[in-house]
């Protein structure tokens, strides 16, 4: 909150210093139309904005403000020089206050009342003087603003740095480089890039910023006019240009207050339309293209286009033959129009329906468009557009022939290697069809399409548009990138396959491809039912998991959430102590499991091993093999296999495949560890049973048993039946008694020798003690 | 008086307005933007500046230029730099302008960004309008 109030009371203060040469013009021409307009909007936006930040103080103001200037604007009252006065003495009140809450000191509102009895008053024209605002101490800013032309130079200068630091470097590497120079050279590298993130990241913001206010005006707005309304928001993590987030803060604010005030229905009307009494809004946020979609969906009434149309009329907007001429369209889009509102009553919150052209003012002004879809009855979909411009983008960059291209990360699915089992390309008369998992996509060579390679490609990049997913062929996937997008040259953007362009730290210009447009250039066609039915298949399996081949020469596969990472081994890395087997990683060392000790023993004379990393958040282990093969999919229905490192079993290509437990391996962490297993002392009688029985379990549960003792090793329990005595052969180990029968085992340490658990339960806790 | 860039493309002296001119270089490396209109040779960097080089030959409907020409003048048109390649460069006058003798008939492409000329020791120059260079902005991809 404290946020937001910094944010108002900053742009309050840069409208008022904006604003104040408007005033002293309208001063002088009271019948001024667009100076009327300017002052009316920021009164207006005042009063918006304390609603929202609970100042009523200056919402009184600013509302008696707005409605004197509205019935200017009406024509019902003269802009006469005591009202001027009331206007201005009530600007510079609000200026004051405002400077009053910034600084935190108490500002005297005894006279408020009069300056809004002075600016109401329609009869008198009694001269009220304008009390000029007291000068405040101005508490010290914790932020600044900042021009965003400055921040243009900076990051201008920031990329000029950037090439002359890579220039520098490409110098000196021609050379013998002296250590202490390329020490200085890998520091400045470090500073530059640090810099670059930095200077990038003053210009850039989550959406989220501009999101994060509308739950609670939604809710205070909702409360007010006594509706239900429920928000759902989407995609706030999309980064937007900090000035674009400044711009469609207004915009968007005013949208939803009209989306709750003039769409949504009260409860009892909408139970009586059928709808739910609870209205929805979804705000979303998406990146398409070159373009940044906000979208406000509501489902209440939308716009009554005879109703907008009418009051065009009568407010002589537009005259009654020119509306009769019109489109539906065209009449909707006069909602757009200064001073016009399909509602008749006035409300304190969305007023007039002013906010719609300051809405279309504000996004235009960034190069943006708004769009309306209206569905009488139904609810209202605005959706405002603003450029990508400036804003950062995460792309892969790929080759085709001798030239590279940046695709925007967002719109790419998935890449994948041609030669893999899971890609084939059939060639369908002219065109080429991809199947890559049983999907199948249509494929387009990015190289010959372009014109700039013959070359088969050897990966394919799916991208996803609005209207279904295709295969672009590339030579080779390079890189993921960070980039600045701006837009090129008309002549470049009306091919309609370039979403815009960048110059990344390599110093060559680099065009980002739009996923869209090439689909279209290229005239591919999408069957929209048969994608909609695969993806319905993939929704259902969404269990990946890693299949390679084992050092058996087996395939198992083991499911990819558990797995942190694969690489590559060197025989040196693997490390046996105590019959354990430990691989090297940076300073310690983490249990390797194996299928077979000889196996492994052989695949480390080779070159080297491939092992899978696993974490589960604090320990990690590792697990040895020969190669990995593939991402496959398991189906969430797994046939449960009888236990230890096995999870169950899966068919894939007709073949039985054992999918590993990850869990076992952190689990089984000791078993590998026989000299370190504690040791558990079979005695008694009963001895028999228990290695019989026993045995099993308690080895499966890392413990070593033994039916005498071994040398003087202590071991670390003694397990006895209940009924026998404890034969005293100088063991001070402690004695676990197993009973026959469930009732006897009451007793301190006896259990009942069914019950494994606790039997596991109380070995671990003599184990720990004792031994180890 | 008008001052004039003079410069020669295809054999012919041109001249530019100097107001039109952002700056004279040498541009580096081209990137070429596949499926742009032909007189796009590609783009390249300029100051941590994306610029479009433009071929000023085949904007005006002639042989392509060959491939080492590097010279160009920048010009800066709706927000977007733009480096038009130049054959040769000389100095910086002023001139009187005067209008073309008379219309060239035909379907020549110089008479579409011409504008008039100048006569600079006795030799008749041809005022280019660099606006008029530009490549438009038509869709060829469809």
């Amino acid at each position: 909150m404290d946020d937001l109030l910094q944010e108002f009371i900053a742009e309050t203060r840069e409208t008022l210093e904006a604003l104040s040469g408007e005033i002293v013009a309208w001063e002088t021409t009271p019948a001024d139309r667009t100076r009327l307009d300017a002052i009316f909007r920021f009164v207006h936006t005042v009063k918006g904005s304390c609603g929202f930040l609970d100042l009523p103080r200056l919402a009184r103001l600013s509302h008696a403000a707005e409605d004197a200037l509205a019935a200017v604007r009406d024509d019902q009252r003269i802009p006469d020089t005591a009202l001027v006065d009331a206007v201005l003495a009530i600007v510079d009140r609000i200026g004051a206050i405002v400077e009053a809450i910034d600084a935190g000191t108490p500002e005297d509102d005894s006279d408020d009342a009069a300056l809004i009895a002075a600016v109401s008053r329609v009869e008198e024209a009694v001269v009220v003087p304008a009390p000029r605002p007291m000068p405040t101490a101005r508490a010290a800013p914790r932020s600044i603003r900042l021009n965003v032309d400055l921040l243009d130079r900076m990051m201008s200068g920031m990329s000029d740095m950037v090439l002359a630091r890579n220039e520098l470097a490409r110098r000196l590497r021609d050379d013998v480089l002296d250590p202490r120079v390329e020490a200085a050279l890998d520091r400045l590298s470090l500073t530059v890039a640090d810099m670059r993130d930095t200077v990038t990241r003053t210009r850039m913001q989550k959406v989220d910023g501009l999101f994060s206010a509308l739950p609670r005006m939604v809710r205070d707005t909702a409360a007010e006019l006594g509706k239900a309304v429920s928000l759902k928001i989407e995609g706030s993590d999309v980064d937007l240009d900090r000035e674009m987030i400044e711009m469609m803060r207004d915009p968007l604010v005013h949208i939803i207050r009209n989306a709750i005030d003039h769409g949504i229905e009260s409860p009892a009307e909408r139970r009586r339309l059928g709808k739910s009494p609870t209205g929805h809004i979804h705000v979303t946020a998406r990146q398409s293209g070159n373009q940044i979609l906000i979208e406000v969906e509501d489902d209440g009434a939308g716009i009554d286009v005879a109703r907008v149309a009418a009051k065009a009329v009568a407010t002589d907007v537009r005259s009654a033959a020119e509306v009769a001429m019109m489109s539906q369209a065209e009449k909707l889009k006069l909602v757009f129009e200064p001073g016009l509102s399909s509602r008749d009553t006035v409300s304190t919150m969305s007023g007039r329906g002013v906010g719609m052209d300051v809405v279309r003012a504000n996004i235009e002004h960034v190069g943006g468009r708004v769009a309306l879809d209206n569905r009488p009855g139904k609810g209202l979909t605005i959706t405002i557009h603003v450029p990508l411009t400036l804003s950062i983008m995460s792309t892969i960059v790929v080759a085709v022939g001798n030239q590279r291209f940046a695709i925007a990360r967002q719109a790419i699915e998935e890449i994948v290697k041609v030669r893999g089992d899971q890609v084939r390309i059939d060639p369908v008369g002219d065109i080429r069809v991809a199947t890559v998992r049983g999907r199948r996509l249509p494929l387009l060579p990015l190289g010959p399409f372009l014109g700039v390679g013959q070359r088969d490609p050897s990966d394919l990049v799916i991208v996803s548009t609005r209207d279904g997913d295709y295969a672009l062929g590339v030579d080779d996937v390079l890189d993921t990138e960070e980039v600045v997008v701006k837009p090129a040259a008309p002549a470049v953007m009306s091919t309609g396959l370039y979403a815009g362009q960048t110059l990344p730290d390599s110093g060559l210009p680099m065009l980002l491809l739009d996923g869209a447009g090439l689909a279209q250039a290229a005239g591919l066609r999408f069957q929209r039912e048969v994608i909609a039915a695969t993806e319905a298949v993939v929704q259902e399996a969404t269990n990946p998991a890693l299949l390679f081949e084992d050092l058996d020469g087996v395939h198992r596969t083991m499911p990819l959430a558990a797995i942190d990472r694969v690489e590559k081994v060197g025989a040196s890395a693997v490390h046996r102590s105590g019959g354990q087997v430990r691989l090297i990683v940076g300073d310690t060392t983490v249990p390797l499991h194996h299928v077979d000790a000889v196996a492994l023993d052989d695949a480390l004379k080779g070159p080297g091993i491939e092992v899978i990393r696993l974490t589960d958040g604090d320990a990690e282990c590792a697990y040895a093999m020969t190669t990995a093969l593939e991402i496959i999919q398991l189906p969430v229905e797994i046939a449960p296999s009888p236990g230890g490192t096995v999870l169950g079993i899966t068919v894939w290509n007709g073949q039985a495949i054992e999918i590993l437990d990850p869990l076992t391996l952190f689990l089984d962490t000791g078993i590998e560890s026989v000299g370190t297993a504690p040791l558990c002392l079979l005695d008694g009688q009963g001895a028999a049973w228990m290695d019989r029985f026993l045995r099993p379990v308690l080895e499966a549960h890392g413990y070593r048993c033994v039916l005498q003792p071994i040398g003087d090793e202590e071991p670390a329990v003694r397990l006895v039946m209940a009924d026998e005595a404890v034969s005293d052969n100088g063991s001070r180990a402690p004695v676990v008694r197993l009973c026959r029968n469930r009732d006897a085992a009451s007793a301190p340490d006896s259990i009942y020798r069914y019950d494994r658990p606790a039997l596991i339960a109380a070995l671990a806790g003599h184990a720990r003690r004792g031994g180890r | 008086m008008p001052l004039f860039l003079i410069a020669s493309i295809a054999g012919q002296g041109v001249v530019f307005d100097a107001d039109q001119v952002d700056s004279v270089v040498d541009i580096g490396e081209v990137v070429a933007v596949p499926r742009a209109a032909p007189s796009v040779r590609g783009l390249t960097a300029l100051r941590s500046r994306v610029i479009t080089v433009v071929d000023t030959r085949l904007a005006l409907g002639l042989e392509p230029m060959p491939p080492h020409v590097r010279r160009a003048v920048i010009t800066l048109q709706d927000g977007h730099y733009y480096a038009m390649l130049v054959d040769a460069l000389d100095d910086i006058e002023t001139f009187e302008t005067s209008p073309l003798p008379h219309v060239p008939s035909g379907s020549g492409r110089w008479a579409l960004a011409a504008d008039g000329m100048v006569v600079r020791d006795g030799q008749p120059l041809l005022i280019l309008d660099l606006p008029r260079l530009v490549p438009p902005s038509v869709s060829l991809a469809a």
